[in-house]
This record gives C-alpha cells, sequence and structure tokens, in this order.
C-alpha cells in the first residue's frame, strides 16, 4: 500500500475534496491499484533522458499590447451563482 | 431519400444541384434525431431552433449566388466539451450543468463561419475522464451497432456520426478519444498534430495533451472538415504557425512506394480478430505497392502509466477553476473553504475526483520526482520510439483500440481497467503526433478500426493512405444494424 | 549592541507599465467599475487559453539588467496551485523554475554606509483579483465581493537574499528599487495603487552565528514607512520571545497599522503549491541580440546621475541623492538648470518649497502646474531684484497650484518688490516717527534695532521692500 487514509484526506484537502469515512476507504483503495501499476516505470531506466517539457519546440508565441474588448459586465457576470453589485459574491473566507 | 447517411461531399452537391435546400436538409435530421436519439442518446443538447435559423441563411446566401463553402448548410454537432457561444456545454459534469460560454471555440467558431449548422451538442464522458453519471443527468451515448455494447468511451460524437444525426461532429482526443469511439461505431476518427487545430475553447482535461479533431463517415468528408478547422489562432500560445495544405489534394488514391510500419509491440496486446484485421489491412496495403514491415517500438508500454501520471497532473490542476464562484455548480456553506469543498464533491463524479486525487499527489513535493519528473523522461522515451520510427517510415499501422467495443456490464467501473484499452492510443497523445482512426471490417458482429500514425504535420500521409484504402476495398464503410 | 541580528529578506511584486493584462487584451487601467475590465482569459472560463504579452517580457528583461542581474536565455512560466476565491483558474501562472532574471544587486546607503544587497530573482507572474469585504475587514465580513479587473495584471516580484539587517536598511532597499523601477520606465511605482507591494521575511540569531532563526513572513504594509516600522516591531517581538525562551513559530503575520503591531494570520494550510511546467503559454528565448537591444534602452540609474550632479554641477551629496530618488525630480532639475545655471539655488528650492507642497498634499510632481521653465523665471525675478526671496515662495505656491507664469501672477497680485526710493521714503519715515525707542536703541550703537525697523518696513509693504534698498535708506537716514 502506498497510501493511507491519512494520506487521502491530506490529498482530498489539497484538491478542496469532502470525503466520507466510506469514500475515504474507497478512494484509498483504488488509488494504491493505480499507484501499483504506476510503479512499473520504476524498472524503467530514465537516467539521463531530459525531461518532456513542452509538446513542441515552439516559443515566442506573444502577443502585442495592445487593446482587445472584453466582456460586457452582464456577460462576464451572467453564469455566476451570486452577484451583487457588479461583483462575484463568496460567504466568509476567514 | 435517406439524406442522413450521406456523406458531406454528397449533401454539398445535391444542395448545389438545388435537390434540397439546406433548411429541408436540417429538417430531415431533426426528424431523424427525434427518431433514434431516445436509442442512441448521443446529444445532450438539440439545438432545433437555431439551426434552422442558420440553415435559413445559407439558403438565402445559395440563392443570391454568393460563393459558400463546402460546409455550407451541413449539419454537424459539437462534443459539449468545446465551447459554443450561447449554447450550454457541460463536459456532461454536474460541475457545468448550466455554463453557458459567452463565446466560441476557435473551431467552432470555423465552423460556423463556413455555414456548416449546429444541430446540438454530443455527449461524452464527464470531462472525457469518466463514465458520466446518468443521475446527474447526464449519460454516454450507445452504439449502433450494438445498443448492447458498452459506450466506447466518450463516444456522442461517433455514435452521433454513425447514426446519422450530424453529417460530422467534432471532439477532442485526450487519450484516444477521437479513434476509439470511432473504431467503435465504424466511423472516422482524426487526432491532428497538437498545435494543428486551435485548441482556444476546448475545456481543457490535460493540456499537454488534448487535441480537437473530427469524426466522418468518409475521408472526403475528413479533408473538407480539417481544411475549415486547421490553422494558426493568434489566442492559443500552442497553435502552430506552420502552414496548412489544401487536404483535398491529399485524396490521392496510390501508396505505391510508400514504407508502412508494423510496431509489434501494438499488436501483441490486441485480441487476435482485431490483429488480425489489422495484418488484413497491411496486406492490401502491400497489395496496391505500399512496403510494410514490422517494427519495434520499445517504450509503448511505458507510455500508458507516463500518460496517467501527466494527464491526472494537468487535469488537478485545469479542473481547480471549479469552485463555484463564477460559473457552474454552487452548493452553498458557511466558508469558503466549506463551499469549495462541497461544491466540488458533489460537482465531480467518482472517476474524476480519482484523478484529481491522482495529480495531486503526483505533484506533491515528496512524490514530485519519483513519478511526474519519471512520467516526462519515459514521454521523452515514447516520443523518441516515434522519431526512430519515421526516419524509415512514412506512417505506422496499428489497431485504434486493442479490442473491439465491449459489450454492456463487462467493461467494469474499474479505472484501471478502462484505461488499459487506452495502450494503442495514448502514445500519439505523449508525442504530438497525428494519427487517422479507420474502420476496416468488423469481429463478433462489431466494427474494427485502424489506427494510422504519422510525424507532426504529416497530416497529408493519413489522408492518402486512408482514402487509398476506402477506394480499393468495401472494409472501411460499416453500416450500423440499428435503424439508423 | 544588541545581542541579537536581524535577518530580513523582502518579497517586492511590481506591476509593470502595459496596457494591457499579462495573457489577454483587457485594459490595465486602475480604479475603474468591478469587473468591467475582463475576458474569458482572465476570468478563468473554461476552455480559454492566454497568450504571453511581448511587452511584458521586454519591461521584466530591462528590470533584470538594471537590477544587475543576469537574464536567462531560454526561461517558460510554471503553474502555481492553490485556492483562493481572487484566483480565478485554482492556479497562479509564474516562473518558479526558471526566472526571466537572476543574481543581480543593488546598493544601498544608511548611515552614510555602502552596503550591496544581492538580488535572488525577479520573475514575471500574473496578478490574482481584488476582493472587498463587506464589513471591510476579512476577519470580521460575512461575506466578500471579488473583482476581477486585476486578475491577470503583469507583475514581477523581485527576491533579495536575506541580506538586510534593519527596518531602515529594507526601507533604504525599497526607496532605491523604487527609483530604479521608475528611472528604467518599467512601473509606476505607486505603493497607493498596488502597484508595488512588499512582504518581508524576518528572523532573529544570536548575533555572530550563522544559523538562520526561525523566520516569519510579515504582509499588509501599505507604505516604505509602514515596512520599516513592521519589521522593527517583529524584530523586538521575535528577540522577545527567544528572550522568554519559547520558539518563535513559523507563520505568516499581518502588520496592523493603526495598532502599530503584527498578528498571526493562522492560515491552516501547510502550502504545497505542487509546481509544474504550464503547457498553455510560450516558453521565452532571448537572443543575446534581443537583449543587448534592451539593455541600450535602460538610461542613465540613479546612483550613476547622482554622482554626475555632484561632480558637474558642485551638489552637496545630499542634495544629489534626494533629486535623484526620484526621475521625475531629476528630470525637473535638469531641465531647470538648462534655463538658470545655479545649481544649488534650483536644488534649494526642490528640496525647499517644491517637496514640501508635494508632500503636504499628498501628490506627485506630475499632478503639480509647476514646469522648470516656470521655475527658472521665477529664480531669474529673484536674482534681478523684483521680488524678494519671500514673496518668491508666495509666487511659487502660487504657480504651483495655477500654473500661471511667474512674472504674471506678481503682476496680478501686485507683488514687484519696491526698490524705488521714491515710494519708499514716506514709509521709512513714517516707521521712524512711530518708533522712537528703537530709533534711540540703534542710535546709542545697539546694532540689532536696525533690523527691527526694516521689519516694520517690510511689514508696511507686504513684504514688498527690497530689503538691502530699506536697509541703506534707513541708516542714511538715521545718520542725518
Ligand atoms: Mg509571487
Ligand atoms: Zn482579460
Amino acid at each position: 500500500m502506498t497510501v493511507s487514509e491519512k494520506d487521502v484526506e491530506q490529498l482530498a484537502f489539497f484538491s478542496r475534496l469532502d470525503l466520507t469515512a466510506e469514500d475515504k476507504a474507497a478512494y484509498t483503495k483504488s488509488l494504491n491499484t493505480i499507484l501499483d501499476y504506476l510503479a512499473m516505470l520504476k524498472e524503467l531506466d530514465t537516467g539521463a533522458v531530459e525531461p518532456a517539457a513542452h509538446v513542441l519546440p515552439v516559443k515566442n508565441v506573444f502577443r502585442e499590447d495592445s487593446l482587445r474588448q472584453g466582456l460586457e459586465r452582464e456577460l462576464a457576470l451572467a453564469n455566476a451563482p451570486e452577484v451583487e453589485e457588479g461583483a462575484f459574491v463568496v460567504p466568509r473566507i476567514v | 431519400m435517406r439524406l442522413h447517411t450521406l456523406p458531406v461531399h454528397r449533401l454539398g452537391e445535391l444542395m448545389e444541384r438545388k435537390e434540397f435546400s439546406s433548411e429541408e436538409l436540417v429538417r430531415n435530421y431533426l426528424e431523424h434525431i427525434s427518431r433514434v436519439e431516445d436509442e442512441i442518446k448521443a446529444l445532450v443538447t438539440v439545438t432545433e431552433e437555431a439551426a434552422l435559423a442558420q440553415a435559413r441563411a445559407v439558403d438565402e446566401k445559395r440563392a443570391r449566388g454568393e460563393e459558400i463553402s463546402p460546409l455550407a448548410g451541413i449539419p454537424m454537432a459539437i462534443t459539449d466539451n468545446i465551447c459554443t457561444e450561447g449554447v450550454k456545454t457541460t463536459c456532461a459534469s454536474r460541475m457545468l450543468y448550466n455554463f453557458v460560454p459567452p463565446y466560441d471555440a476557435d473551431a467552432a467558431a470555423r465552423l460556423k463561419r463556413a455555414g456548416a449548422v449546429l444541430m446540438g451538442k454530443c455527449s461524452m464522458d464527464e470531462f472525457s475522464i469518466g463514465p458520466a453519471e446518468e443521475k446527474s443527468g447526464f449519460f454516454s451515448a450507445r452504439n449502433p451497432f450494438a445498443p448492447e455494447a458498452a459506450p466506447g468511451g466518450p463516444s456522442g460524437g461517433a455514435a452521433a456520426v454513425a447514426a446519422g444525426e450530424a453529417a460530422f461532429t467534432l471532439g477532442s482526443d485526450t487519450a484516444g478519444s477521437l479513434r476509439r469511439p470511432a473504431a467503435f461505431c465504424g466511423v472516422i476518427g482524426f487526432k491532428p498534430t497538437y498545435g494543428r487545430v486551435s485548441r482556444y475553447g476546448l475545456i481543457s482535461y490535460a493540456s499537454s495533451l488534448d487535441q480537437i479533431g473530427p469524426f466522418t463517415r468518409d475521408m472526403t468528408d475528413l479533408a473538407l472538415v480539417l481544411n475549415i478547422i486547421c490553422g494558426r489562432d493568434a489566442k492559443d500560445s500552442t497553435s502552430a504557425a506552420v502552414a496548412v495544405p489544401d487536404f483535398n489534394k491529399s485524396l490521392i488514391n496510390d501508396v505505391k512506394g510508400l514504407k508502412i510500419g508494423l510496431p509489434k509491440e501494438y499488436l501483441a496486446g490486441a485480441e487476435p480478430g482485431v490483429a488480425a484485421r489489422v495484418r488484413e489491412a497491411a496486406g492490401k496495403l502491400e497489395e496496391l505497392g505500399a512496403v510494410c514491415e514490422e517494427v519495434s517500438m520499445p517504450h509503448t508500454a511505458y507510455a500508458l502509466p507516463a500518460h496517467y501520471i501527466i494527464s491526472s497532473a494537468e487535469a488537478s490542476s485545469n479542473l481547480a477553476r471549479y469552485d463555484g464562484v463564477r460559473y457552474g455548480l454552487r452548493v452553498d456553506a458557511g466558508d469558503v473553504l466549506g463551499m469549495f469543498s462541497k461544491t466540488r464533491s458533489r460537482g465531480f463524479g467518482e472517476e474524476v475526483k480519482t484523478l484529481i486525487m491522482l495529480g495531486t499527489y503526483v505533484l506533491g513535493a515528496a512524490n514530485y520526482n519519483d513519478y511526474y519528473v519519471k512520467a516526462l523522461q519515459a514521454r521523452t522515451l515514447v516520443r523518441q520510439d516515434f522519431d526512430r520510427a519515421f526516419e524509415k517510415f512514412d506512417c505506422l499501422i496499428t489497431p485504434a483500440s486493442p479490442a473491439i467495443a465491449h459489450r454492456k456490464g463487462k467493461e467494469t467501473a474499474d479505472p484501471l481497467a478502462a484505461r488499459l484499452s487506452k495502450t494503442c492510443s495514448v502514445p500519439v497523445n505523449l508525442a504530438g503526433v497525428p494519427a487517422l482512426s479507420l474502420p476496416f471490417g468488423m469481429v463478433e458482429g462489431l466494427p474494427v478500426g485502424l489506427q494510422f500514425i504519422t510525424r507532426h504535420f504529416g497530416e497529408e500521409i493519413l489522408l492518402r493512405v486512408g482514402y487509398t484504402l476506402q477506394q480499393n476495398t468495401d472494409q472501411t464503410r460499416l453500416k450500423p444494424g440499428l435503424a439508423c | 549592541m544588541s545581542r541579537y541580528e536581524a535577518v530580513i529578506g523582502l518579497e517586492v511584486h511590481v506591476e509593470l507599465k502595459t496596457e494591457t493584462k499579462l495573457f489577454c487584451g483587457c485594459s490595465t487601467e486602475f480604479g475603474q467599475a468591478p469587473n468591467t475590465q475582463v475576458c474569458p482569459v482572465c476570468l478563468g472560463l473554461p476552455g480559454s487559453t492566454g497568450v504571453l504579452n511581448k511587452k511584458v517580457v521586454e519591461l521584466a528583461a530591462r528590470a533584470g539588467l538594471a537590477l544587475n542581474c543576469k537574464i536567462g536565455a531560454y526561461t517558460w512560466f510554471d503553474r502555481k496551485n492553490y485556492y483562493y476565491p481572487d484566483l480565478p483558474k485554482g492556479f497562479q501562472i509564474s516562473q518558479v523554475f526558471r526566472p526571466i532574471a537572476y543574481q543581480g544587486y543593488l546598493d544601498i546607503e544608511v548611515d552614510g554606509r555602502d552596503k550591496r544587497i544581492n538580488i535572488t530573482r525577479a520573475h514575471i507572474e500574473e496578478d490574482p483579483g481584488k476582493l472587498v469585504h463587506s464589513s471591510g475587514s476579512i476577519m470580521t465580513s460575512s461575506s466578500s465581493f471579488v473583482d476581477y479587473n486585476r486578475s491577470g495584471m503583469p507583475l514581477i516580484e523581485i527576491v533579495s537574499e536575506p541580506e538586510l539587517r534593519s527596518g531602515a536598511e529594507a526601507k533604504a532597499y525599497l526607496e532605491k528599487l523604487k527609483a530604479i523601477l521608475e528611472y528604467t520606465g518599467v512601473s509606476d511605482v505607486k505603493m497607493e495603487q498596488g502597484s508595488l507591494r512588499c512582504d518581508a521575511n524576518v528572523s532573529v540569531r544570536p548575533a555572530g552565528t550563522a544559523a538562520l532563526g526561525t523566520k516569519t513572513e510579515i504582509k499588509n504594509m501599505n507604505s516604505f514607512r509602514a515596512v520599516q516600522r513592521a519589521i522593527e516591531y517583529e524584530v523586538d517581538r521575535q528577540i522577545d520571545v527567544l528572550e522568554d525562551g519559547d520558539r518563535v513559530v513559523q507563520e505568516t503575520r499581518a502588520w496592523d497599522e493603526n495598532k502599530g503591531i503584527t498578528m498571526s494570520m493562522r492560515s491552516k494550510e501547510n502550502p504545497d503549491y505542487r509546481c509544474f511546467i504550464e503547457q498553455e503559454v510560450s516558453p521565452i528565448e532571448l537572443s543575446d541580440e534581443w537583449i543587448e537591444d534592451l539593455r541600450v534602452t535602460i538610461p542613465e540609474l540613479p546612483d550613476a546621475r547622482r554622482k554626475r550632479l555632484v561632480a558637474e554641477h558642485g551638489l552637496p551629496a545630499y542634495d544629489a541623492g534626494v533629486i535623484t530618488s526620484s526621475l521625475s525630480l531629476a528630470e525637473f532639475f535638469d531641465a531647470t538648470l538648462e534655463k538658470f545655471p545655479d545649481a544649488k539655488k534650483i536644488s534649494n528650492w526642490i528640496m525647499g518649497e517644491l517637496l514640501r507642497l508635494l508632500n503636504a498634499r499628498g501628490m506627485e510632481l506630475g499632478e503639480s502646474k509647476i514646469t522648470p521653465a516656470g521655475l527658472a523665471s521665477l529664480l531669474k525675478l529673484i536674482e534681478k531684484g523684483s521680488i524678494s526671496n519671500k514673496i518668491g515662495k508666495e509666487v511659487f505656491e502660487a504657480m504651483f497650484q495655477e500654473g500661471k507664469e511667474p512674472a504674471q501672477i506678481v503682476k496680478e497680485k501686485g507683488l514687484s518688490q519696491i526698490s524705488d526710493e521714491g515710494q519708499l521714503t514716506q514709509i521709512i519715515a513714517e516707521v521712524i516717527d512711530k518708533n522712537p525707542k528703537s530709533v534711540a536703541d540703534f542710535q546709542s550703537g545697539k546694532e540689532q534695532a536696525i533690523g527691527f525697523l526694516v521689519g516694520q518696513v517690510m511689514k508696511a509693504t507686504r513684504g514688498q521692500a527690497n530689503p538691502g534698498v530699506v536697509n541703506a535708506m534707513l541708516r542714511e537716514k538715521l545718520a542725518e
């Protein structure tokens, strides 16, 4: 076993997911199944191999510093669950 | 006339000859959709009113004698992870159940400008990751060849084309979602080179692997659609500044002298019936003048774990924006932390959550080198396998999937089992190379798909090989037995 | 000598001076209505992808060069993953692994001693949005409002080595950094508009030891003065903790400007940002040629300019330091000097009247109406004796506010200096009549009594009389 229920609790917190006790056990099991499988990569000798940083060797893709019409505020807020006075509303932070 | 089985180029010709108008064509499709959709479940949204309006606009344009594109007035559908302005785009997730994008994906905008008529949005796996949950109002499509066959991944786009609900569709491919469903449903699926089609408006699953591409009925249609959707987009940094050829010119019925490699690692893992079909196709190509040879791609087995790690890492980050603040589902709670966690727990399905936590794990400071960096190194090795192969071969032929579509219930809910069926498709995403999935006969009454792979931006070769096979065998055009 | 030594490193976020944001074409203008400068990219809408603003790369590289940094030939962007309601994508695009600039330094002077502070790195990153809390404070608000106008604004984060040893050094570092960034045109560096923000990492250790103590990170400081005070408070606090035999807790603390203390922000999370390479924006390759092209755009920097003012114009080092602390002041000085070639007189007026008025009104030089040509004309009027120095200050204030020509102000307000003996004779006679005691004092040899009498004449003329002329006329009259 690679991850414990305690680890999964931490992963869930970092991922902003709430898990019930039942969930925790189930995810621990499935994550361990996957991690066991992924362990096969360990046998691959990658000593001096350069990690693939980007898919294609594309670089310096820029735009000029010129204004582009954005969204009307109404449209920007249209999908929001809660809006007040032109802003997105969230519950208490601390 | 059974219009919903004709390819795009035939429909275009008939409209040009005034056999019927685009509006009549769209009405015909809408009627057909209402007949088969209950069984096929390929479309999560049908945009009837807008489709008719668009069709009428094309008819007027045609009546005025204006120049129009070969796709003008043609019914299409777009998978529900590609943004369409003003039309709900949900990724088959409860998280985005009500999301209406204020903008079009670049590929969608190009098709609209070409006059293609949007009939609706195709069903898919949730965020392309795991089965959509019926209880959240979403579902996976059925295979028109056998409704009892389990859905072959996010297959709405493939099923819609096979079942005649759209003349062509647009989907995306991160681990094979254009190629495997195409194979299962007996249609053509095409994953272009990474960067060939703009990713602007494609809702990210794994940014370095995702690519938009079409499902079509034949190779001629494929060229027509690629001509519209390919090309540099200034809104997407990963969009390639590489000239786009006229793909119609790649429809050459000739493979003489082409060197085609058969990677033995791909064939070794395939079901015997599928492997036999691939060898048969290779034989046919040799008959037509190509040279086929076995080739070894030694790192193929590592592609799947590397892909698993990279896609989970990128997905864990890409799916972090779903927090209930700006769009989509919100589950209320007393504070922000509670709101975030409750929203995400309710909004995402089980497989999505598993993948997010896996990604969080492999990127964690303690595991980063052992997993994430290691996977990037494996990715380099997989790519080098391709580079070496393409020094010698013009393209490779493999199965699109090691197996035919599973019968319902056989493919378990185990995410690992589902992944293992992607061994033939994921190396292509890791390397960013283009690949064609082409139907080639059946096994046990279900379609088999070939996969042709070539070097970056070498799409023309794939069109040529596919077209030649299509012109010289009757194996590439399969008709579902269902009432389609 | 304290038994403890403070170890301070600063992280300064500077907003770059561009028209548009880092990855989208939305405006960077300050102070607009909430969520009116947003688009799919800076709102983090599903499916949106951004493209890097070329100007940002050039400004960041220019800042790096001005800070004596090496410039990375090949750099890229990374994602820093964390959740916060002002962070629209759930990650910040930053340069974690390969900053565009690294290994630089700047020189400061504190209490007459020069010190070099090394700069670890300067990297490009995007700003999150802005939160407004319903009750004004995050601690007591039941809800907050998110404005994404600021989301995606281009920043560079400049990280110093922990080589600062006091709040005063930190303040001197920030002043120098601000001047350099202003000189190079990289940023507006307006702390009150948030275009320059500073966090401080503070720890203490027994003097003479090498190991680092546990550090705290101080946030929420809104002026250079606040940075200095917060650091001084925090250093004292940590020393007290250690003296009591306790341990410093590694944490983030907020500076409370009103109470003058730092307070724990009690974050539950021990952050693991799970950084990895951003795939959706392009890496940057800066050729030697491009870097050289940028290097030549860097103007004379504050230190060089200060030395030049001392060497070429004989200004005292202190004056030169004040004038070159801001590019606008230094340019104002140079432009005035072209029209009125007395450097010291100009510097007196800049450091005296000009800075006094700017500070009193909390204004920037550009917001006042005073011009170099105007100041030069004013100084010429004084030199000619048309007005006194004192009246000059009154005229200056009017110029500062209204921007008119000094001669016109003098004329409109009737402030011309009275040097005409005919006009003064009558007034002097009256003053002598009204002040027999002072007259007697002077005549009996009390020299200082003349000063009082001159003052009376000045008062009677509302300061317009030429004091030299008055003095001479009085002496003449009293000697009769
Ligand atoms: Mg930062
Ligand atoms: Zn924007």
